[in-house]
């Protein structure tokens, strides 16, 4: 176990040294931090992956879309509101109560008009912008990234989320002029980036009573897009132990098998 | 070696088949009696699992195009589709991924070991060109199966490998934008490049029909290098070689299936979970790690049609490589000499790879006190790659004074004993 996770962090490491490493400007390398799914049996942490959720409903979701998820997503196996007793999302009472809260465009109509309805699980969370220039207008003519695979859309995946959210507050190097509507982030690259601060100590109220700290909000809301990027990762990793096992033992009896069919013969 | 066939149809029915399509008979020859010479070692277990990578390949394939719309608007949203609401389409796309990059592995270490034991040389020509051919069209085949996600990576490598041929003076430009169906990468290669994809795979299975064929004919080249001269330096393909293969193949499956279920993303690019944007160059365009030292050719010449032309040469020059080495002598083995430059010449391959990978004027590490950028480190290592081909393998052969070799591969598995041992030994 600790060795396959040294060959993992080693791995990574060549990798990352072999040049994967975007030259787009200098940044600092993502304080390392160890997520609940690093390794090989791990499986998000649903408390952490809820709050996350309520983080990005409260605070993120007001300028980023979450194009590729349905609500639904949340109560399927392996997301954060799921429930044995309701297989079908769809039927899932917290699932639909969160999709409830979303007024969703619908239509045409019999008359060719379209209308608003109260979200269902199937639909799509709906994006804050009607489209890009929207988005723009909106921000200083940055748009705001899709986050639907944001981890696995960025070189340092989750910890670069993570320590994104937590970077602000520094004093910018000599020579970095921070433009109007930019702010100094040294883990993003080239250091300015257009989003202000999101998080400060205390700015949500979590319901199972944990303390919203700046580093908090920002664990709980990586681990929600974690989880959003690689939604079926708990599957595949069981799914990964029996096919390696399987493939381990099958081997196994091949290797025995060889050698029994060539013991009679030099070679 | 094809010697007469032994297959006897048994039933009333084989026997009425065989009569009229002999389809068990060459299975029977092929890979049942098929004779093999009995020292092979684990290197030659990669035309199996190379088999099984095609196939597999074709297989997820095939699915994944059930699922996948050749779209600009729709063809990053249908892959995210596929990984999160069709039944297993997260395994399916993890195990076409990672095939791609697994096929190379074991592509690469199916040549390094015709390159080390001269299975090139004479009668083998044919079988090594038709490899060439093979390999060739996986590269086309990886290209085009790259650029489908539709994410910054695969828009922008579409963009930098069709504009490569615009580099050919006057019939560039018009080949490019035939190539594009239009004055960009767009819609319309796109759809070209999805019809394509979904082509080569099965002109990779008809050429490697031939290949097995051509490699029937002569029969398997083996490490000592040494042609089969009787029948106790072969064994029959089944059991000895189904059961090696077996055992290989299913190995290789556990590094295949370690990549797919957990390190899926390993042998990728994030920037290609970004939909492609024609607005937004990524800061380092950088093809897949099995393009690697081809890009690093490509890169390491000043002009641009140089580049494209070396690059291009970089492959062609194994065509006739058959004609390149002068040596008598097959297995590198036997050649102390040859077998230090195939050493470097490993090397310098995995080199040109990593300098591929990294921006020209990065210091390489180490070596960057002394001025040695990855250009510099990839143009010393692009002159051996063809140096390797064009200078020490034909001189070679003349100055190389080769070790001594077993009389038959029989002496080689057996020693020198085997010498005074009675000729009249029955065949197994």
């Amino acid at each position: 176990m600790r060795l396959i996770r040294t060959l993992f962090v080693a791995a990574t490491g060549t990798l990352a040294a072999v040049g994967l490493a975007s030259a787009a400007g200098e940044y600092r390398t993502p304080e390392d931090y160890r997520f609940s799914f690093e390794g090989p049996f791990s499986s998000f942490d649903r408390g952490a992956v809820q709050r996350g959720f309520y983080v990005f409903n409260q605070v993120c979701a007001a300028c980023h879309s979450l194009d590729h998820l349905a609500i639904r997503h949340l109560g399927q196996p392996g997301g954060p509101f799921y429930d044995p007793d309701y297989p079908n999302p769809n039927d899932n009472p917290v699932v639909r109560a969160i999709a409830a809260e979303y007024i969703v465009e619908d239509g045409p109509d019999e008359f060719g008009d379209m209308f608003e309805r109260p979200g269902r699980p199937a639909d799509r969370f709906p994006a804050p912008y009607a489209n890009e220039a929207q988005g723009r207008a909106a921000n200083n003519g940055a748009y705001p990234p899709d986050l639907s695979i944001i981890t696995r859309a960025r070189h340092y995946g989750a910890p670069y989320v993570r320590s994104l959210m937590m970077g602000y507050g520094e004093e910018p190097p000599e020579g970095l002029t921070v433009g109007a509507g930019l702010y100094y982030n040294p883990y993003f690259p080239g250091g300015l980036i257009a989003m202000p601060p999101q998080f400060q100590d205390g700015l949500l109220t979590y319901n199972d009573g944990t303390e919203a700290t700046v580093e908090q909000m920002a664990t709980d809301v990586t681990e929600f897009l974690a989880w959003a990027s690689d939604p079926h990762m708990e599957q595949r990793k069981r799914l990964g132990l029996m096919v390696m096992a399987y493939l381990v033992i099958l081997c196994g009896l091949l290797f025995f098998t060889y050698r029994q069919v060539w013991s009679k013969v030099a070679h | 070696m094809s010697g007469p066939s032994t297959y006897e149809p048994k039933t009333g029915f084989t026997k009425w088949l065989d009569a009229r399509l002999p389809v068990v008979r060459l299975g029977w020859d092929s890979f049942v009696d098929f004779p093999t010479p009995r020292n092979l070692n684990y290197w030659y277990t990669f035309g199996g699992i190379l088999t099984v990578c095609l196939m597999i390949q074709i297989i997820t394939g095939i699915v994944l195009a059930m699922h996948y719309v050749p779209h600009i608007d729709h063809a990053f949203a249908s892959v995210q589709r596929i990984d999160r609401d069709v039944n297993y389409g997260w395994l399916v796309r993890s195990i076409h991924a990672v095939g791609a990059s697994m096929f190379f592995l074991a592509v690469y270490m199916h040549i390094f070991r015709g390159l080390y034991y001269g299975s090139y040389k004479a009668p083998r020509e044919l079988l090594w060109i038709l490899g060439v051919v093979i390999y060739l069209l996986m590269m086309a085949a990886a290209f085009l199966g790259y650029v489908l996600p539709w994410g910054q990576m695969s828009y922008w490598g579409a963009m930098v490998i069709t504009n490569l041929l615009g580099a050919f003076p006057i019939v560039g430009g018009p080949i490019t934008e035939w190539l594009w169906g239009g004055f960009s990468v767009g819609n319309a290669t796109l759809n070209r490049f999805f019809s394509l994809h979904y082509l080569i795979p099965f002109l990779i299975a008809g050429v490697v029909g031939l290949h097995v064929w051509a490699l029937h004919v002569p029969g398997n080249n083996n490490p000592t290098g040494i042609e089969v001269k009787s029948n106790r330096d072969t064994l029959p393909f089944h059991p000895y070689y189904t059961s090696k293969d077996g055992f290989a193949i299913v190995l290789f499956m556990v590094i295949f299936a370690f990549f797919v279920f957990y390190w899926p993303d390993a042998l990728g690019h994030s920037d290609n979970f970004i939909p492609a944007d024609p607005l937004v160059t990524p800061a380092l365009i950088v093809p897949e790690w099995y393009l690697l030292p081809f890009y690093a050719i490509l890169r390491a010449v000043p002009d641009k049609l140089g580049g494209v032309l070396l690059m291009f040469g970089a492959i062609g020059i194994l065509f006739v490589l058959p004609w390149l080495d002068t040596s008598k002598v097959r297995s590198m083995r036997y050649r102390p000499l040859a077998r230090w430059f195939f050493g470097f010449f490993v090397l310098a391959c995995l080199g040109l790879g990593w300098a591929g990978a990294e921006l020209p004027d990065t210091p390489v590490p180490g070596l960057g006190a002394i001025g040695v950028d990855f250009l510099l480190m990839g143009r010393v290592l692009t002159v051996y790659y063809f140096a390797y081909f064009l200078v020490i393998l034909p001189i070679l052969g003349f100055v190389e004074k080769p070790s001594e070799r077993p009389a038959s591969i029989e002496e080689s598995v057996l020693g020198s004993s085997s010498k005074s041992a009675p000729a009249a030994v029955p065949a197994e």
